[in-house]
């Protein structure tokens, strides 16, 4: 198994690159010989954190999304960042439900969902300068 | 487009493909051209062949849950894969909208 592996990729903010995410994020995990329900649960979270990014960081104007993800041992980590506008209050945005944009039916469920399907989940924010999600799980490859 | 069954009051839609915010859009239009026959009284939703889905999915199904509700019909669900019920559970809305399992699939729901 690989001990330590790296990849960067930076993508525009277009919503054609949330699937684009999902595949590169899956195909770099597959090394870690995950689960299908690993993979669905890595591939469901950067989608999230992608969308937000697309949705909330830059709000349908164009800009670019970095996806980084670092493999030590069995443990993945995915950073997903934005230099969009950023969040003010993250532990609001972090509530289930929460959503500032109800009108284009959006569940508020996002940062949830990360929550649940990775094993840890931490955000950074500066108002004005951009996001940082970054997420860890460890891959058991069915054998936990 | 999307697949649909019309059974009298009811109308069962296959959705496919993978349903996140890119393909919210599209599949909510689908969705509300179906369901602007008033005679719909309620809505399947047939998972099937959907191979993806994160929570703009559960957005456009509570979105047409709200319009299926208001004019006093359902919603149900059918045919989902344990990731994407894991999500469906997670937002609460196993608590609004029915699950149908195979054996109702024909049946009156």
């Amino acid at each position: 198994m690989t001990q330590r592996n790296e990849m960067e990729t930076t993508f525009l903010s277009l919503a054609e690159n949330e699937s684009f995410a999902r595949v590169v994020i899956a195909a770099f995990a597959v090394q870690l010989s995950p689960t299908m329900s690993e993979i669905a649960d890595i591939k469901t979270a950067v989608s999230e954190a992608v969308t937000n990014a697309i949705v909330h960081g830059y709000e349908g104007s164009c800009g670019q999304v970095t996806m980084r993800a670092v493999i030590e041992g069995a443990t993945l980590t995915v950073v997903v960042e934005d230099k969009g506008k950023g969040i003010r209050d993250v532990s609001q945005a972090m509530e289930p439900f929460f959503t500032t944009h109800p009108e284009q039916e959006r569940s508020g469920m996002g940062f949830s969902v990360m929550q649940t399907f990775m094993d840890a989940l931490h955000v950074e924010s500066q108002p004005g300068s951009g996001t940082r999600v970054t997420m860890r799980k460890k891959i058991t490859g069915g054998l936990a | 487009m999307l697949q649909n069954i019309r059974d009298g009051s009811r109308l069962t839609v296959r959705l496919s493909g993978e349903l996140d915010h890119y393909c919210a859009q599209r599949t909510r239009r689908e969705l509300d051209a179906l369901i602007a026959d008033p005679g719909v009284r309620t809505l399947v939703l047939d998972f099937s062949n959907l191979q993806f889905m994160d929570s703009s999915g559960i957005g456009v199904i509570l979105g047409r849950y709200r319009t299926m509700r208001d004019r006093g019909g359902s919603v149900a669900v059918i045919h989902m894969n344990r990731h994407i019920e894991r999500i469906f559970h997670m937002s609460g809305m196993d608590r609004i909208i029915r699950q149908l399992d195979r054996s109702q699939e024909a049946a009156d729901a």
